[in-house]
């Protein structure tokens, strides 16, 4: 049990971010029974801007997206969702606080007992008291956009993996949240839907000034989306700044993770 | 790592299972009642489940009831007879049927298929990570999951149990007359002398506590399913066991309560 003692000795006030930052992870620690997943996490997303999550597999990093929709709660330490701690706030508090965001999972996550137009619409259903006629419009607006027209009325097993991660997108976008978080949205997909997938994580930021956290392996699309890199190694942010901090950083594992070498000081 | 020596005993480990268990289940109760009771239900889902999980049902439900009917209809009969009291085979089947046969095998039944079906679906779900995806759009799967498939439940199972216990009582009847020879006018005098509205309405009461015990045992279970496809199976089986158990005990003590 977390007791109240460990809650009590730090300040939450004292580690509350500036206005700036939408997304603050303060000294974070997870465990998933003995294991420690995330420990002495610090993570300060921008508001409006792009911050992209690195790491090798298995490090943490669907972990921390789902800290910040307050899917798992720390052991310790604190997250501040704009300006706001959510990591002690009960579980109907926190409805509000996931209502401004948008999560596309890394295994999309569709439900798979309604069809596609159906899973798109179903924020819409539930948070906004648009008609029926605007939340089909919207829908297959959104569809479009991700090059799904005619995909509306099938069931999510009747797609191929690559399309179900466009919908599982399309889902976490649909109702135009402040905050969007992606696990892995170019993953599984070839070279041209990946760009209009990075193309849209580009639009939506720079239209409706989202704050996006993006977690990906894929260093090209990061390069050309993020306004922040950050790596994720054993369960702690090492390294994070604009591209270039990153590609410079003279920290041996950052620069092995970059050139994708087998020989260097991470454990394979 | 723990040592051996601190592993407390065995029997507090099974209290706190048992305790930590009660606790799940009640607290899903009252998180749903909350719903139902600030109406946040949408009644077509309700329906869609009701209607899914009672057609899934009642042939079986048939086929138990009517010949458990027709096996107390038998043996009645076959005492009955021999002493000359065949005015009482009428009754002691509807008596049987309707206070306790009734409602527990159309319980027992709705158990092992719709609160089978109900964990399967959402242990799928869970695993599939359908409702961690629910969640992270901040909407409650007790909502839209639990509330559903818990008033269904409290609906269908006492329209099953309906027609269990026309079922059963028919079936008794069948035999009866074709077996023991009683005529129609005796069996069904005897059913209205020895068998009541109020053991009718008793039946149906246990039946909605049975529908609410198998969808909330169901669907705990179900959110409750971890790993892969292994996960599910697993939590499936313990569903049903301990609805089943649940059922049992349950109608125990209602029948000690409600026919005092
Ligand atoms: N539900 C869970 N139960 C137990 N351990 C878990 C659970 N979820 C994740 N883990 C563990 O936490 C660690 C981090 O998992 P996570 O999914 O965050 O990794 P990741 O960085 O997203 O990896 P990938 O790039 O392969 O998706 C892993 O070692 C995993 O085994
Ligand atoms: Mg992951």
């Amino acid at each position: 049990m977390r007791t109240v003692l460990e809650r009590d000795d730090r300040d939450p006030t004292q580690a509350a971010p500036p206005d700036n930052v939408e997304i603050r992870l303060h000294d974070v620690e997870l465990r998933f029974g003995q294991k420690i997943v995330l420990s002495g996490c610090s993570l300060d997303c921008e508001r409006g801007k792009v911050t992209c999550v690195i790491g090798m597999s298995g490090a943490g990093k669907s972990t921390i997206l789902r800290v910040i929709n307050g899917l798992r709660r720390p052991y310790r330490g604190l997250v501040y969702i704009d300006g706001k701690e959510i990591s002690g706030l009960p579980e109907r508090e926190l409805i509000e606080v996931r209502k401004k965001m948008g999560f596309a999972f890394q295994y999309s996550a569709l439900f798979d007992s309604m069809t596609i137009a159906d899973n798109v619409a179903f924020p819409l259903h539930e948070h906004t008291s648009l008609t029926r006629t605007e939340i089909g419009k919207r829908v297959s607006e959104v569809l479009a956009s991700l090059g799904l027209e005619d995909v509306g009325d099938r069931l999510p097993s009747e797609l191929s993996g690559g399309m179900q991660k466009r919908v599982g997108f399309a889902r976490a976008i649909v109702n135009d949240p402040k905050i969007l978080l992606f696990d892995e949205p170019t993953s599984g997909l070839d070279p041209i839907i990946a760009n209009v997938i990075t193309d849209t994580i580009r639009d939506i930021h720079s239209n409706l000034g989202a704050t996006c956290v993006v977690v990906s392996h894929d260093l090209n699309y990061v390069y050309s989306m993020a306004d922040t890199i950050a790596m994720l190694f054993e369960g702690t942010i090492i390294e994070s700044g604009p591209a270039d901090k990153i590609r410079n950083s003279p920290n041996p594992l950052v620069q092995q993770f970059l050139q994708g070498s087998v020989l260097g000081p991470i454990p394979i | 790592m723990r040592t051996a020596g601190v592993r407390p005993s065995l029997f507090p480990d099974i209290g706190a299972r048992f305790f930590g268990y009660a606790g799940g289940l009640m607290l899903l109760l009252w998180d749903a009642l909350r719903l139902i009771v600030t109406l946040r239900v949408k009644p077509s889902e309700v329906l869609r489940q009701a209607y899914f999980l009672g057609v899934q049902s009642w042939p079986i439900i048939t086929l138990t009831s009517a010949f458990t009917g027709m096996v107390i209809s038998l043996e009645a009969a076959a005492q009955a007879v021999a002493y000359g009291l065949s005015q009482l085979i009428g009754g002691s089947v509807a008596f049987g049927t309707l206070r306790e046969l009734g409602p527990m095998l159309t319980g027992i039944v709705f158990a092992g298929r719709a609160g089978a079906a109900i964990t399967a679906s959402l242990g799928s779900m869970v695993v599939t990570e359908q409702v961690e995806a629910l969640s992270s759009m901040g909407v409650s799967p007790t909502k839209v999951l639990v509330v559903p498939r818990l008033l269904a439940c409290i609906i269908t199972v006492p329209m099953l149990t309906v027609f269990a216990d026309i079922v059963g009582v028919y079936g008794g009847f069948i035999v009866a007359a074709l077996h023991a020879h009683v005529s129609s006018y005796v069996y069904w005098q005897s059913v209205q002398s020895l068998a009541g509205m109020s053991d009718f309405i008793a039946g149906l009461i246990k039946a909605a506590v049975f529908g609410a015990v198998v969808a909330l045992v169901g669907c705990y279970e179900g959110l409750r399913a971890k790993g892969g496809a292994e996960g599910v199976g697993s939590v499936t089986t313990q569903a049903v066991v301990t609805s089943i158990i649940l059922i049992f005990a349950l109608n125990f003590a209602m029948s000690l309560v409600l026919f005092k």
